[in-house]
């Protein structure tokens, strides 16, 4: 099966092309042709990863020039972001169907492109590679908010622009010193090279402003909110699906395997700033009027609980965080979506221009019910078992952390249900409002397979903790001599045949 | 056969509540209501095959949830006698309250969500009481707590109902808050979430410590009370009580089923469970007395002085709630146990009957405008003076070799004193639990005087008013009644010329069984429930069962025996006295105690501390972090710093650029100058 990775870059990437000769209806349905491909190869992919098999699986390698070669590989991690992606890429390109009437092949190119760049970057086995189809994501991303955005789009894409280019200028720097101690570009050999203690920190410190700001983490998540309210429905779906994702890939590929000691001594920045974003951005939530900056600060304080979790340095932990970031992928995604099926209806995202919303829009209500409720973590969604192997693994580090991050817990069901409750519950205030119509064909074609996936992770998640468990082994192995010591550390029983649990120093 | 009885609400509610409007009301009713009196005569068998001193069933596997290193969580169905109780206490009561609302909510367009949602709760709660291990007892726990909420919040147009169902939803989160991390804690020290696991290791860790938010405590202690914070959540314990009252603003029946005879008595379940873990630590069974003991009185004192009857009613729920805590917490578990299972029928009946009482009123609550309706509804009153006489725990002690008999909250309420009083630790609650019983008799026949005897005061009820005078387009089939008979000389006796009806047997049936079950479940449950040795025999280990304290309950002075049943008679004489022979008493008294009242009256202020304390300061710093943190010194700073740094920039190097020669020539000159000055200077 080897090429598959190649061939699922290729189709994306030829069409993308095409569609700028087409009329805007024939690139719709190339793309969303072109999407569905991928998506069928992503199933193969899924289907023929041997769990427990080599730990980099569909290897290409293909030395280009230099040192620099065409290598790609996944394990688990890779293996679950790429399915992610290619799950959410039909679904935006059926979310844009309607509402993109301007440029449309363009718009579809770029979205084309996004995914030949998500794919690359999640398989990517060369470190410049890697960097080409990280940073490449932002091209995109800037054009498809500049031009297809709301009001104040260009000072939403250079903010955007802005942020991401700062960080990842560092990461290059980080990324050239390390080829140079290493003499590989390889990531599977770097990933087993132990970097000087003394230099890991700086390395850490220029990968972390990178990975920091994709997160995005406190305080250098004021660029989500803008991006997200100025940018369509499709281009939030895919910011918070995937994009937001590669971050917490980056801390999962880079920081914690390759800079261990650096991990733990740093740990208190990355748990201060988590716990910090929890509360600080779940309040910021709380008082938003507008419905997609409310999702969008609500996404910062997700993302923080991925963030503890990677680096609780142990399994329910990284477990967890890949949870809540796949999880998140899904919800957010439709949280998005249904803010831009009502938007549609009434080109607005004031959440007091609604309200009633269950009395005209029955099926509507329902959706947005659920991912409401998976938003807020409730057991038998998807984001429970991330927020929970998170918060779990967490507290055997810091007992403290654990109790600051699970008050999101409380603050998101204020948020979500407050949300809720003015736009779909109450009256029918305005005559427009009346008007809307409940879901179409097409809506409910969007909606029902993200309900599905979010339901199906909730209550049988082994699917999505299978492929990953070696993985996470492999990187406990590697990093368990810079494992930080819980401050729990019960005494062992008086009785010394009872098994105690972990921790206990 | 338990996954039927689990899963067939489940596949009802899922049926239902998808199908809507398209499979239409009697279907979705039929479906739902089938499916629960499907599981409630499953559940019994169960019930009676422990009764009869039969094994416990084995665990039933049905698939693994999550598996993360040593978390090892799955899906599992676990039927032992607590479980049992449970089991027919919810789907008794359940069923019951299907089919009463067929009656209910005959008239609301929203039946097929109203009966999904009703049946979706039960599966959730069934999946409460069977876990096997606590993060599927989670599960259930946030899963009635949704359906808690949709059910709060069912008439949606509403704003009271939705502020209500969002601060149910959220207070209880503050709860889970402290479950969840008596779960993290509970896995770190054990390794395991399973259950039985947990029970079986827990004694052997007395003496342990462990860290908690920098300090070190004795480990079982932290976990208990952790998880106690959830119990106290959800069982709206004092402190976490606020919602409780809020909620009433749900259907009645959902009062009933949720909010009195199951869901609420989750936490109680909870402990009971976890005994033998609890059992492990004196400070965590103290603060569960004291809880108990707390919520018991206060709740009590509210009680007494509210005029909705459904308040009343939700109030003196918290107070019995709190009588099982501190049960509880003095060790006796299967009086806990006891007291919920005859306090769901008694409690289920009183809400309903309230239900019919509100029904046959036109929807009006406030019992200031009730008095007189003995006649007018005679069933109702009946099964309602059945359900008082079980709360207030009306029987013959069991003294001079009499046999002890009586209503179901007899054998439980004297069961819990007594067991407390022998305890030694629950001494003090003992005391304050007679006191509550004196608070319980009084509320409890006000509200039986203040609906049923005295003349009729439904004429100032806008309620009613609006039934008479509107008549003509009423949607209600009761108020249509009232026209044919309306004049206006009939105003004079206080009617408002408007006739209440009797309700439609499918919510009379439903009360009827529930008396029958208030009347009788004392008496013919108790040996199992509480008597030493049959105790012992049912319980078989499935709660920590201390035969001793069982004994020495015997045991007690004859004045423990006859302190509740005297303090009844108390309560009934003031309640007589002032509202039925001097009916000025009440306003007398308010107006000499006015501070006392208001303080009363008002809730203790809990709302407006909570409010000051928690609800506005999280608005207040969100428009802070939000205006003052990103907006004027990230962004101001940040990104916006650094355009205005470059676009300062350019125009300094732009306004050199002036174009003359002359001006480029000078710069010139002067870095020349410079130059040579610092190669000299070398």
């Amino acid at each position: 099966m080897s090429g598959i990775l190649s061939l699922m870059l290729a189709i994306p990437a030829i069409a993308a092309v095409a569609c700028l000769f087409l009329s805007a209806n024939g690139a719709r349905w190339l793309a969303l042709i072109a999407t569905l491909l991928d998506l069928v190869l992503g199933g193969v992919l899924w289907s023929q990863f041997q769990i427990g098999g080599p730990q980099w699986q569909f290897v290409e390698n293909v030395p280009l020039f230099g040192t620099f070669n065409w290598a790609l590989g996944i394990d688990g991690f890779a293996l679950l972001l790429i399915e992610l992606s290619v799950f959410l890429m039909p679904i935006c390109i059926g979310a844009s169907w309607e509402s993109i009437q301007k440029r449309v092949p363009e718009y579809m190119a770029a979205f084309l492109l996004t995914e030949v760049l998500m794919i690359g970057t999640f398989a990517a086995q060369d470190l410049f590679l890697f960097y080409i189809f990280f940073e490449g994501g932002l091209i995109p991303m800037f054009l498809i908010i500049g031009i297809w955005g709301g009001a104040n789009r260009i000072y939403a894409s250079y903010k955007f622009f802005l942020y991401t280019l700062l960080g990842s200028l560092l990461m290059l720097v980080a990324m050239l010193w390390m080829v140079n101690e290493a003499h590989t570009t390889s990531i599977p050999l770097l990933l087993n090279h132990d970097f000087p203690v003394h230099a890991q920190t700086w390395l850490w410190l220029a990968f972390f402003a990178s990975f920091a700001v994709k997160m995005p983490m406190w305080p250098v998540h004021t660029w989500l909110p803008d991006a997200h309210v100025q940018a369509p429905t499709a281009g939030s779906v895919i910011l918070a699906g995937v994009l937001l994702k590669l971050g917490g890939y980056g801390f999962l590929r880079f920081s914690v395997p390759m800079f261990p000691e650096a991990s733990s001594s740093l740990v208190w920045l990355v748990f201060g700033l988590s716990a910090v974003a929890v509360i600080y951005t779940s309040l910021v939530a709380l008082v938003q009027s507008d419905m997609k900056k409310l999702i969008a600060y609500s996404s910062v304080a997700h993302m923080a609980i991925v963030t503890i979790g990677l680096f609780a340095f142990n399994q329910q932990g990284i477990e967890g965080g890949m949870m809540v970031m796949l999880g998140h992928g899904l919800v957010s995604g439709a949280l998005f979506l249904c803010v831009g099926i009502i938007y549609d209806r009434l080109h607005t995202r004031e959440i007091s221009r609604y309200g009633g919303l269950a009395i005209n829009m029955p099926r509507y209500a329902i959706f947005f019910m659920l991912f409401t409720m998976a938003s807020v973590g409730l057991p038998g969604t998807s984001n429970f078992v991330g927020e929970f192997l998170s918060l779990a693994g967490i507290y055997k580090v810091s007992t403290t952390i654990t109790l600051l991050c699970t008050t999101g817990i409380i603050l998101g069901a204020a948020y979500m249900l407050y949300l809720y409750r003015r736009v779909v519950f109450g009256e029918l205030k305005f005559d427009d409002v009346r008007a809307m119509t409940d879901l179409s064909g097409r809506e409910i074609a969007l909606l029902a397979p993200l309900a599905a996936a979010v339901l199906w992770m909730g209550v049988y998640p082994e699917s999505f903790l299978a492929p990953m468990r070696g993985d996470v082994k492999v990187l406990l192995q590697r990093i368990d001599r810079a494992k930080p010591a819980g401050d729990a550390r019960p005494t062992p029983p008086k009785n010394p045949q009872v098994k105690a649990g972990e921790g206990h120093a | 056969m338990i996954q039927l009885i689990v899963f067939l609400p489940l596949l009802a509610a899922i049926i239902a509540g998808l199908g809507n409007r398209a499979i239409g009301n009697v279907p979705a009713k039929v479906l739902t209501t089938g499916a629960l009196f499907a599981s409630c005569l499953l559940s019994w068998p169960i019930f009676i095959h422990y009764l009869t001193g039969g094994d416990p069933y084995p665990v039933t596997q049905v698939f693994t949830w999550m598996k993360s290193g040593d978390l090892d969580v799955s899906w599992a169905l676990r039927v032992d006698a607590l479980t049992a109780v449970m089991l027919v206490v919810i789907t008794s009561v359940s069923a019951l309250v299907h089919l009463y609302s067929w009656g209910y909510m005959d008239e609301d367009p929203d039946q097929p969500r109203f009966f999904a949602y009703l049946s979706l709760f039960t599966f959730a709660m069934l999946m409460l009481v069977t876990a096997n291990n606590l993060v599927q007892m989670f599960f259930g726990w946030e899963g009635v707590g949704l359906a808690s909420y949709l059910l709060i919040g069912f008439w949606f147009k509403k704003p009271s109902a939705n502020a209500a169902a969002i601060k149910a939803f959220v207070v209880n989160r503050v709860g889970d808050l402290g479950f969840m991390l008596g779960i993290f804690g509970t896995f770190l020290v054990f390794g395991t979430v399973s259950i039985p696991e947990i029970l079986a290791q827990a004694p052997h860790m007395a003496g342990s410590t462990i860290g908690f938010l920098g300090y070190r405590f004795d480990t079982m202690t932290v976990l208990c009370l952790c998880l106690f914070v959830g119990a106290m959540g959800k069982s709206a314990q004092l402190g976490l009580h606020t919602w409780l009252p809020d909620a009433m603003e749900g259907p009645t029946p959902v009062s009933a089923l949720i909010h009195a005879a199951t869901m609420v008595t989750a936490g109680v379940f909870m402990v009971c469970r976890l005994s033998p873990m609890f059992e492990t630590s004196e400070v965590a069974l103290d603060f569960v007395v004291f809880i108990g003991a707390a919520t018991c009185i206060f709740a009590a004192t509210i009680g007494t002085c509210q005029h909705d009857i459904k308040r009343v009613i939700a109030y003196s729920t918290c107070s019995q709630l709190g009588y099982m805590f501190f049960a509880a917490g003095s060790g006796a578990y299967g009086a806990a146990m006891f007291h919920l299972f005859t306090h769901a029928f008694f409690k289920a009946l009183l809400f309903l009957g309230a239900g019919s009482v509100i029904h046959a009123m036109h929807h009006e609550q406030d019992m200031r405008f009730y008095g007189g309706l003995r006649k007018k509804i005679p069933v109702t009153f009946w099964v309602m003076m059945i359900g008082t006489l079980a709360i207030t725990g009306v029987g013959i002690p069991g003294i001079f070799g009499l046999p002890q008999i009586g209503f179901a909250g007899f054998h439980s309420k004297d069961g819990i004193l007594e067991l407390a009083y022998a305890s030694g630790r629950g001494i003090g609650a003992f005391y304050v639990g007679v006191l509550a019983a004196l608070l319980t008799s009084f509320y409890s026949w006000r509200l039986m005087f203040l609906t049923f005897w005295g003349k009729p005061r439904w004429i100032r009820s806008e309620h009613i008013q609006h039934a008479v005078h509107d008549h003509g387009h009423d949607d209600h089939a009761h108020g249509a009644h009232a026209h044919d008979h309306h004049d206006d000389h009939a105003h004079g006796d206080g009617t408002g010329g408007y006739h209440p009806h009797e309700s439609p047997l499918s919510m009379l049936i439903p009360l009827i069984l529930l008396a029958t079950g208030a009347l009788a479940a004392g008496f013919v449950f108790h040996g199992w429930f509480i008597e030493p040795d049959s105790g012992e025999r049912f319980w078989r280990g499935a709660i920590a069962f201390n035969e001793h304290l069982y004994h020495s309950a015997h045991q007690v002075p004859l004045w423990v025996k006859l302190s509740a049943s005297f303090v009844m008679l108390l309560g009934l004489i003031g309640a007589w006295m002032a509202y039925i022979w001097r009916t000025d008493i009440p306003a007398r008294f308010t107006s000499t105690f006015r501070l006392l009242y208001d303080f009363v009256y008002n809730k203790w202020y809990f709302d407006e501390l909570y409010n000051l304390l928690f609800v506005r300061p999280a608005f207040a710093l969100g428009r802070l972090f939000w205006k003052a943190g990103d907006e004027g010194l990230i962004d101001r700073f940040g990104p916006n710093g650094s355009a205005w740094v470059v676009s300062l920039g350019s125009r300094v190097t732009g306004r050199l650029q002036t174009g003359y020669v002359y001006t480029y020539a000078f710069v010139m000159l002067i870095g020349l100058t410079a130059a040579v000055t610092w190669a000299i200077a070398q």
